[in-house]
């Protein structure tokens, strides 16, 4: 296998070049960060080329780094090579003020509801999408919960005291 | 030092065998009639055919597929008929979280229903929001709609819904058949703005 | 249908327009809550819009408070129809992390575990299409045995439906007696009784009518909406994470994926109804691989692992180190590695997927479930396109949508 990921960064290498910036391997998963512009150049890079073939979305979801200056939203994309049993991981970071991102809908359709899931959550815009509204929460909520500053529990709520439940 | 059991309030009576029979209502016995009120005899024909809607959302409605199978039988207590109408049942389990979005669909459904209506809150969930005080779960159903019984338990066994449902029986076996146009009962409603 | 021809109506007039149906949050048999609006022609479907989110719990912001053995009792909740797998996926990602490797008895534990709580997933939901078509003599007869599996998770953990079971690096006792009893018993009565159910369904022509030809999906569209589990099987695509990256030992153990070719409806049935009779097999071959273990070996049932397992309480009472890894867990004071982890299980619908980021604080930075229900369900609005309302709602039961794992 580990032939494979050679063969993997070498061609990402070749085509991107210096717009990856960064080559992990946690966990048995190779992982890579690319510039945000690039997201959908990469993804259609990995679904076309034969000796890459990831032409199964597993996951989209994002994660926010409130420390990173500029680059608080991530978003991150497993995609799955079937044939050869092969997972791969892609990361893009984008600034909070401005998090736009382009759409991977035209390539695979199972990437609308969770691009919208990830717009519910943290705020990602996804350029393109034909559908982007909030999927999981109500519509009329203006903030984004799962970003860091946002608390858990409702403050509205007049039965559950802070003190009796520890917080 | 041990402390002593202040649990078990009440008695069990053991004699019988443990079988509870069921007391006739007072009144007056004769040769091939017995005459007594008619709100109590009104109150067992009720309490023994409920109609309950399952307005089940999530765990909790596993457990009362369980209770409405036959190891737990639910239909034993006159049950037998769920419908999904809120026009044509009389006893609302709510079983399952309740999410913000998901309060107006139940206040809704609750409103469908004709008096005389009961309201079950099955689970902790129903009851106060469970394991989840988070911004999307309404904690507890009764900031919309009023509730008559709480069966608490994450998710309650059936022997527990089965419970709660005996002591729904028991409300409505005790009902007074003027109390849904009571002053104390429209009170009640107002407080939900409920007309 | 082709378009009635002869029959000239004016642009505009009633005939023509469609007419609105929600197939609200509420609809009859506990299927879950999520809503359909259906635009409707007489009485074939033109647009399905599948509104989701009536049961969202906030997992995701949930476990960011919680230390790792406390967030099980979330991922319960997810399919809770088969809540023990969903415990078992997330003690494999949280031992992915830490770097914990259990021992044979407790991987083969957890197969027979994992494999009656797919037998009782799979259960429910055939059953539930029978009731859906309007069978409702099935549903009746194998609930019984599904009350035998929930006897069989009480003796091992305690808890029926929401079974928070095990810890990481194994379980919190070993198996009892009487669990194994009740095994033997399931093992011995279930079959005639899923052979019964499969005698009442499986031939049966006005199901066959029902089932067959609805709610088609052709495997290059399952794909491309990132399908998993039986719905793709049923489409024709042998993908299982259970062969393809195999956990806890399912290498070891000899069993076939079965595929179907349409992924209608009648497939996707038949695929759950084989799996039931793969997960049989499974189990009594981890069950025979678990009565080989003999002597000292035979006690195993948890991971040497003293900084993650907690000691037994004895000997926190009388050792030292005990009691030092006992106040470490407890407190949170174990170092936990920062990193990610993507770890995968085969749930009852899917690919169940963990994507833990730690930071090395007690509870995780992120944790995001990949849950095959939500993923699905994007497709349904093609798949009922140009199909009656009956199919639909049939449809709806056989792909096997728990609005837990939905909306988390």
């Amino acid at each position: 296998m580990s032939t494979h990921y050679d063969t993997i960064r070498e061609i990402l290498s070749k085509q991107f070049g210096d717009r990856i910036l960064a080559w992990e391997f946690p966990y048995g998963m190779l992982s890579f960060t690319i510039q945000p512009e690039f997201n959908l150049k990469a993804l259609t890079l990995l679904y076309d080329d034969p000796d890459l073939g990831f032409q199964f979305l597993t996951d989209i979801t994002g994660v926010h780094y409130p420390e990173r200056e500029g680059q608080e939203l991530a978003v991150v994309y497993h995609l799955h090579n079937l044939a050869k049993n092969v997972r791969i991981r892609m990361k893009i970071y984008v600034p909070v003020a401005k998090p736009d991102v382009y759409t991977a809908t035209g390539l695979f359709s199972g990437a609308n509801w969770m691009e919208r899931e990830t717009y519910d959550f943290f705020g990602v815009n996804f350029i393109g999408h034909p559908d982007l509204r909030r999927v999981l929460n109500v519509d009329e909520m203006d903030y984004f919960p799962l970003r860091k500053e946002f608390p858990l529990e409702d403050q509205t709520r007049i039965d559950k005291d802070d003190e009796m439940f520890g917080r | 030092m041990a402390r002593p059991v202040r649990f078990n309030l009440i008695e069990k009576d053991t004699s019988d065998r443990g079988i509870n029979q069921v007391m006739m209502p007072e009144g007056h016995m004769g040769e091939g009639f017995f005459a007594t009120s008619l709100d109590k005899v009104v109150g067992l024909a009720r309490k023994n055919s409920m109609w309950p809607l399952p307005f089940a959302t999530s765990c909790c409605g596993i457990e009362f597929m369980a209770t409405m199978g036959s190891h737990y039988d639910l239909s034993r207590f006159g049950s037998e008929r769920v419908g999904f109408s809120p026009r044509q049942c009389d006893l609302l389990m709510v079983m399952g979280t309740i999410a913000k979005k998901m309060a107006p669909v139940l206040r809704q459904v609750y409103l469908q229903m004709a008096e005389p209506r009961w309201v079950m809150a099955v689970g902790a969930c129903a009851s106060s929001g469970g394991i989840f005080d988070t911004y999307s779960v309404l904690q507890g159903i009764d900031q919309v709609i009023p509730v008559d019984v709480y069966v608490p338990g994450c998710p309650p066994r059936p022997e527990a819904i089965i419970d709660g449902v005996l002591k729904i029986q028991d409300l409505v076996q005790d009902e007074s058949l003027r109390r849904r146009n009571g002053d104390q009962y429209k009170a009640l409603l107002e407080g939900y703005g409920i007309q | 249908m082709p378009e009635q021809v002869n029959i000239n109506l004016p642009e505009g007039s009633i005939e023509k327009q469609t007419t609105r149906l929600n197939l609200g949050p509420t609809h009859p048999a506990t299927h879950g809550v999520f809503q359909n609006i259906l635009e409707m022609d007489g009485e074939r479907i033109v647009k399905a819009e599948s509104t989701v989110g009536y049961i969202h719990r906030a997992f995701e912001k949930l476990a960011e408070r919680r230390p790792l053995y406390q967030i099980t009792t979330l991922t319960d909740r997810l399919n809770y129809c088969s809540a023990p797998l969903n415990n078992m996926g997330w003690h494999m990602t949280c031992e992915k992390l830490l770097g914990v490797k259990t021992p044979k008895r407790v991987d083969y534990l957890r197969v027979i575990i994992m494999e009656l709580a797919r037998i009782s997933d799979h259960l429910i939901c055939n059953s539930i299409v029978g009731v859906d078509t309007g069978a409702y003599t099935g549903f009746l007869y194998v609930m019984q045995y599904r009350e035998l599996v929930y006897e069989i998770y009480e003796e091992v953990c305690g808890s029926r439906l929401t079974t928070n079971m095990g810890r990481i690096g194994g379980f919190e006792r070993n198996f009892s007696d009487t669990a194994f009893r009740k095994l033997e018993k399931f093992l011995e009565e279930f079959p005639g009784v899923w052979k019964e159910f499969e005698n009442l369904f499986t031939r049966n022509r006005i199901f066959i009518e029902r089932t067959q030809g609805t709610g088609a999906i052709s495997a290059e569209r399952a794909l491309n909406y990132s399908f998993t589990g039986p719905n793709l099987r049923a489409a024709g695509i042998d993908y299982d994470v259970r062969v393809h990256a195999p956990y806890s030992s399912y290498e070891d153990f000899d069993f076939i994926i079965p595929v179907g070719t349409t992924g209608d409806n009648y497939d996707r049935f038949m695929v759950r109804n084989e799996e039931i009779w793969q997960s049989l097999s499974i189990i009594r071959q981890a069950y025979q691989k678990v009565q080989d273990f003999k002597g000292t070996e035979a006690d195993v049932y948890h991971a040497d692992a003293p900084a993650y397992y907690l000691p037994e309480k004895a000997d926190v009472y009388t050792k030292m180190e005990a009691l030092i890894y006992h106040f470490k867990i407890v407190m949170g004071e174990t170092e936990i590695p920062s990193g990610e982890v993507y770890h995968a299980v085969e749930g009852g619908n899917g690919e169940l997927g963990f994507y833990l980021i730690s930071d090395g604080g007690r509870a995780p930075f992120r944790l995001h479930f990949r849950r095959p229900c939500f993923i699905y369900y994007q497709a349904y609005s093609e798949i009922v396109k140009d199909t009656m309302l009956s199919d639909a709602i049939v449809t709806l039961s056989s792909l096997n949508l728990i609005a837990g794992e939905m909306d988390a």
